[in-house]
């Protein structure tokens, strides 16, 4: 065999996407780092709202052993979901189903990265943290990846867990344990993740239907979905309200919360009353992912502004612990 | 045999790009795991039974 057909990918399928052998920022894209950013963000944000007293470096360190085990668990995914993923315009031009990575390859990357993240965690922070960003791992790579997400329409409400952990690892890496104000903010992420998503399945329900993955909408149909968005968002602002009665959150905090949970409340409201998803979009194949019919308007807008009001939420936790602003205790 | 034919250089540059990335991933890793070391360690490290 010669050195040009050893780096070619064997399957026919994928022999176009070959042509152009892998670049290291295949390997980089395998760990997703737009979410990857995300995963950061809350992280860094549960470290600092511990306030506890933690060297700088390892309190990056930490953040670090965060976003690499986010990473791993994006690749293992990637691994398992390549079937999926080339069915699915968002997803099709991933390294693994456009033949650019192997899938074995991916899935020892994620292997390998996350017994990394898992050890450095331990040794340098402490095995609270780690164990949590194991158990994260596993509950993203296996429980929801390989088992949920093929089988049950609640697939992104008990995989959501996965993404709404980083804030308490983050804050067990600080202080060696969880409490209660740790889990509100996995309570808020946890909450926030059904509405966000089936307001985007909502117009993007035909490419999940084509990869026979059971989202809400495919298999409970589009009403039933604007009714549980409505409903987790009755459930959703109030918990966003509560780390002001509970010592988490400030002032700053609290105005954020009231005034977007009302907009959230208001555009959910809209979805509830809209025909978002009802029909499909007769354009569907390669329009942009933001360019959406009429009807679908409403899920849109929901779907964006739920980024804007997590994002916010958080920016006001992470300003008030870095400037030191006092948090409310209004329940004492 | 419809496979594509990569141009030798092509693959030998993508190769080098990617060992190059891979190296510069250890050597940071082992500059961090040394980092870390004396964080943790700080001025112990000359407290130890001789």
């Amino acid at each position: 065999m010669s050195k040009t057909a050893a780096v070619l990918t064997p399957t026919a399928e994928a022999s176009a996407a070959a042509a152009r052998p892998a670049r290291w920022q295949d390997y980089l894209q395998l760990l997703k780092p737009r979410v990857m950013s995300l995963v950061v963000f809350t992280a860094l944000t549960g470290l600092a709202a511990a306030r506890a007293p933690i060297h700088p470096l390892l309190g990056a360190v930490a953040v670090f052993c965060i976003a690499v085990g986010a990473g791993a668990s994006g690749a293992l995914n990637m691994w398992f979901d390549a079937d999926i993923d080339a069915k699915m315009r968002r997803t099709r031009g991933r390294p693994v189903p456009a033949g650019r990575v192997q899938g074995a390859d991916a899935a020892a990357l994620g292997v390998v990265l996350s017994m990394l993240s898992v050890m450095l965690m331990g040794m340098a922070l402490n095995w609270l943290a780690a164990g949590l960003l194991a158990f994260t791992i596993v509950f993203y790579a296996v429980v929801y990846t390989m088992w949920l997400k093929r089988w049950t329409p609640q697939n992104i409400v008990i995989g959501g867990l996965a993404g709404a952990l980083p804030p308490a690892i983050g804050w067990a890496a600080a202080t060696g344990s969880a409490p209660l104000n740790a889990w509100l903010m996995v309570l808020i992420i946890f909450l926030w993740t059904p509405p966000h998503f089936w307001a985007l399945s909502l117009y993007t329900s035909e490419d999940y239907a084509k990869a026979g993955v059971p989202m809400m909408p495919v298999i409970k149909g589009a009403k039933a979905t604007r009714l549980q968005i409505l409903l987790y968002s009755l459930v959703l602002i109030p918990v966003c309200l509560a780390p002001a009665f509970t010592g988490l959150g400030g002032p700053l905090y609290l105005a954020v919360a009231a005034l977007g949970g009302a907009v959230f409340l208001v555009l959910a409201w809209r979805v509830y009353r809209s025909k978002a998803g009802d029909a499909p979009d007769p354009r569907a194949a390669d329009r942009d992912l933001y360019d959406v019919k009429a009807t679908a308007k409403d899920a849109r807008n929901l779907f964006a502004f739920s980024i804007l009001y997590l994002t916010a939420l958080f920016a006001a936790l992470l300003g008030e612990a870095l400037t030191g602003t006092k948090a409310l205790e209004l329940l004492s | 045999m419809n496979k594509p034919i990569l141009p030798e250089d092509a693959a030998a540059k993508a190769r080098r790009a990617r060992n190059i990335a891979l190296a510069l991933g250890l050597a940071a890793f082992v500059i961090l795991i040394f980092v870390v070391t004396l964080v943790k360690l700080g001025g112990n490290v000359v407290n130890r039974s001789l």
